[in-house]
């Protein structure tokens, strides 16, 4: 029930808000950390001095000091490592990997170490670390600056995956998993770090300013993880989406006239299940969307996870648009996209059954 | 094209893959007169605060101060007291009754697994000794010495090798991979050399934090192949990291000699000339050195002059953990005829030399230190045995996952309640 109010409306203070687009969320976001926390420690490729290679951590060394933030080797595996240790110790750090691309170097620290400390020495020791990472195509970045491994975490017992798709809500996401004792796997779409793209690649994106959630309170605030956002309300169908998917998914629907029912995840894991039971149940159709490869992507978790729940609410299959089975390639980068035609045939699949 | 690129090749020398193979195999005859074994004594002791190039020449060397003659030699010889010397032999030889009793008791059935250390006892006893308490160590598998020395119950090791409800790990961890905040002690995990970057990590936080305390953690020769260990290196070079490395080459990873981690063209200690950090190689059988190594590291990481890297030379007498059989790859005769001894051995010798100790107190030692193991397994034994039923109770396999339990986790809890009382309705 909750789920479906806007969860976040609670945390929200009167603080007077300021068109952000998503860079600047999440710098407002780790610099009120740094200076709320003493435990708070950003480090990674470049985001020190020059302040992170999309700038998401510009400033921040000037401000805080070297010790708070700084520049680390390129060694993936090394980042999450020292960070480990650095949460043994009592800190609460932040490391940035470059590009979700350059992750695998650290999986064994991750999913090994980070996500079973707890576990292992039965609350001893902690991993209190947030792994920020850009993910996600359609900039250009080939088949090593494009990609989005989400499944890949979503899968491992003991991480959380965030991954959020509004100015607003990097922020609030941001700060409440920095928060989290847990380690939580940040995914930041960097497609939409500077506008909310909606999969119309040869119209112009518009930037985050004028658009309602680019409006960020000042000052401190958190979004719960683990719950949901109804973007839009619809009866025809439930869109299950994060990321850039959401802003395809709105656009597709205005564009078709659909009166879908948009559910921004917002925290892959854990899952907001009664915010997806809840409209699956009033619509009887759902379309699950994101930009991954599809074949055991989070798409079939969630395709799963409706069928086992609200199989005799369904009147259609569950659709999946998604990414397809390769490689994301350069040069037909759009061809693999999940844009405007793909998502556009699931809805029609989807109401003509 | 292909066709002349392939007659231009006629002509060059074929080329011929290495594949490292150990010197003795099962049956053969073994002489290790090729190792060279250096006087003790005669090896330089640069300063603490020194560059770490001026230990490269150690770093080919090998660090020892007990001599044949039982007596302590050279600038290495850290002068302990006789009491503190006394100490080091005891945590060695209780070490060494403790994993006789586990092994026994793993062969008994009460466990699934024990790994000994037999051999090797200096590379953490001496170690820990030369380390302050509150100094915060990242082990790997085979450092039990370290929570011997800091006092860590030996009921709780055993509760935790027999998984049984007194766990303080909760069944959860293979048997050995100890935890403990209280002891400095980090949770041992069995993937090897992740602890590494670890280490530098909590000593990169002390140092943002001004804190004293430093780092230490251990490895195998064989897991400093893997990239955890170059990445910690690394990291722990560019930020001068309070850190010490342990690298404890004990000849054998499970069937593969250390050739397969290089040791046929360098020493394992030289891998610090590369990062530019100080490299210490010492006779991981001499407990002095071994002690006077790691201290010296510490005082260097202590007072802000950067990580070590110590090579620790010693031999796995034992087999890799009691799933192995040493006896399928390698010759019985390499433990007799190890060149540097026994470190409880020679310990006992120099006390003894020194008018400090005798056989007979050894004796009774060994005797108490015995009934000592004998008397906390009975009672570990009171909590259960591995498979025997007294383990903790089913809810908690889900807890600690996350801080709090998530709806998928408690669904899949009543799951496993479900499917427990079906399988004993009773209970």
């Amino acid at each position: 029930m909750a789920s479906v109010v806007d969860s976040d409306a609670v945390s929200l203070t009167d603080a007077p808000t300021r068109a952000m687009n998503m860079i600047e969320a999440i710098n407002d976001a780790l610099d009120i950390m740094l200076e709320r926390d003493p435990d708070v420690i950003v480090m990674g490729e470049d985001v020190g001095y020059f302040g992170g290679v999309f700038r998401c951590t510009a400033g921040l060394q000037e401000k805080h000091g070297k010790t708070r933030v700084f520049d680390t080797p390129i060694s993936e595996c090394g980042i999450i490592g020292v960070a480990v240790g650095m949460g043994a110790y009592g800190l609460r750090p932040v490391p940035e990997i470059q590009f979700a691309d350059y992750i695998y170097p650290g999986l064994d620290q991750l999913i090994s170490e980070a996500a079973r400390l707890r576990y292992r020495s039965a609350g001893e020791f902690i991993a209190p670390m947030t792994v920020r990472s850009p993910f996600g195509g359609g900039i250009f970045g080939g088949q090593t600056h494009s990609q989005s491994p989400e499944a890949i975490f979503t899968h491992v017992a003991g991480l959380k995956t965030v991954v959020p798709s509004t100015p607003h809500d990097a922020k609030g996401l941001l700060i409440a998993a920095i928060e989290d004792n847990d380690p939580v796997i940040f995914f930041e779409p960097k497609r939409i770090y500077n506008g909310p793209f909606d999969g119309y690649y040869d119209h112009p994106t518009k930037p985050w300013k004028d658009h309602p959630d680019a409006q960020v309170p000042e000052g401190y605030y958190s979004i719960p993880l683990g719950k949901a956002r109804v973007v839009r309300e619809g009866q025809a169908l439930t869109v299950l989406a994060y990321g850039t998917m959401v802003h395809v998914a709105q656009a597709v629907c205005r564009e078709k006239g659909v009166d879908a029912e948009i559910l921004d995840l917002r925290t892959l894991l854990p899952l907001d299940i009664e915010a997806v039971e809840e409209s699956v149940e009033k619509t009887g159709r759902c379309l699950v969307m994101h930009e991954a490869t599809r074949t055991s992507g989070f798409g079939a978790e969630l395709a799963a996870l409706v069928q086992e729940r609200c199989f005799y609410h369904l009147e259609a299959p569950v659709e999946r648009v998604t990414g397809f089975d390769t490689p994301y390639p350069h040069s037909l980068e759009w061809a693999y996209f999940p844009g405007p035609i793909r998502t556009g045939e699931a809805i029609d699949k989807l109401l003509g059954a | 094209m292909a066709k002349d690129g392939e007659r231009g090749r006629y002509n060059r020398p074929r080329l011929a893959l290495h594949v490292p193979e150990p010197q003795f195999r099962p049956g053969d005859t073994v002489d290790f007169s090729h190792i060279p074994v250096p006087e003790a004594g005669a090896q330089p002791r640069p300063d603490e605060a020194c560059q770490p190039v001026e230990t490269n020449p150690l770093c080919y060397d090998l660090i020892r101060v007990l001599g044949d003659d039982h007596q302590a030699h050279g600038p290495w010889d850290p002068r302990l007291a006789p009491d503190e010397l006394r100490r080091m032999l005891r945590d060695m030889a209780l070490v060494r009754a403790f994993d006789e009793r586990m092994y026994r008791g793993q062969r008994q059935g009460k466990t699934s697994f024990y790994m000994k250390c037999t051999g090797e006892e200096a590379t953490s006893v001496a170690a820990a000794h030369a380390l302050a308490g509150d100094d915060m160590v990242f082990p790997s598998y085979r450092q039990q010495g370290i929570l011997i020395v800091r006092g860590y119950p030996l009921l709780e090791m055993i509760n935790q090798i027999y998984s049984n409800r007194g766990d303080k790990l909760k069944g959860r961890q293979l048997p050995i991979m100890y935890s403990s905040r209280a002891h400095s002690f980090f949770t041992i995990s069995g993937n090897l050399a992740t602890q590494v970057p670890q280490a530098v990590g909590w000593a990169m936080a002390s140092a943002i934090r001004h804190d004293s305390r430093i780092a230490a953690t251990w490895l195998g020769e064989g897991s400093t192949a893997e990239g955890d260990f170059h990445s910690g290196m690394t990291f722990a070079t560019v930020y001068n990291a309070p850190v010490i490395f342990n690298v404890v080459n004990n000849q054998w990873a499970i069937s593969s000699f250390s050739g397969f981690a290089g040791s046929e063209r360098t020493t394992f200690a030289a891998r610090a000339i590369g990062y530019g950090i100080a490299g210490l190689r010492v006779d991981g059988n001499d407990p002095l050195a071994v002690y006077a190594a790691v201290r010296w590291a510490a005082d260097r990481a202590r007072s802000n002059h950067g990580p070590t890297l110590i090579e620790h030379f010693t031999y796995r007498a034992e087999g890799h953990s009691t799933s192995d059989d040493p006896s399928a790859y390698r010759s019985a005769q390499e433990r007799e005829e190890w060149p540097l001894g026994d470190p409880i051995m020679r310990l006992k010798q120099h006390l003894i030399a020194l008018g400090e100790w005798s056989v007979e107190q050894h004796q009774e030692m060994d005797l108490a230190l015995a009934e000592e193991v004998k008397a906390a397994t009975k009672e570990a034994e009171k909590n259960g045995i591995l498979g025997h039923g007294l383990h903790h109770p089913f809810h908690t396999m889900f807890e600690d996952v996350f801080e709090e339990l998530p709806w998928h986790l408690e669904e899949q809890a009543d799951q496993a309640i479900r499917e427990r009382q079906i399988k004993w309705p009773q209970s």
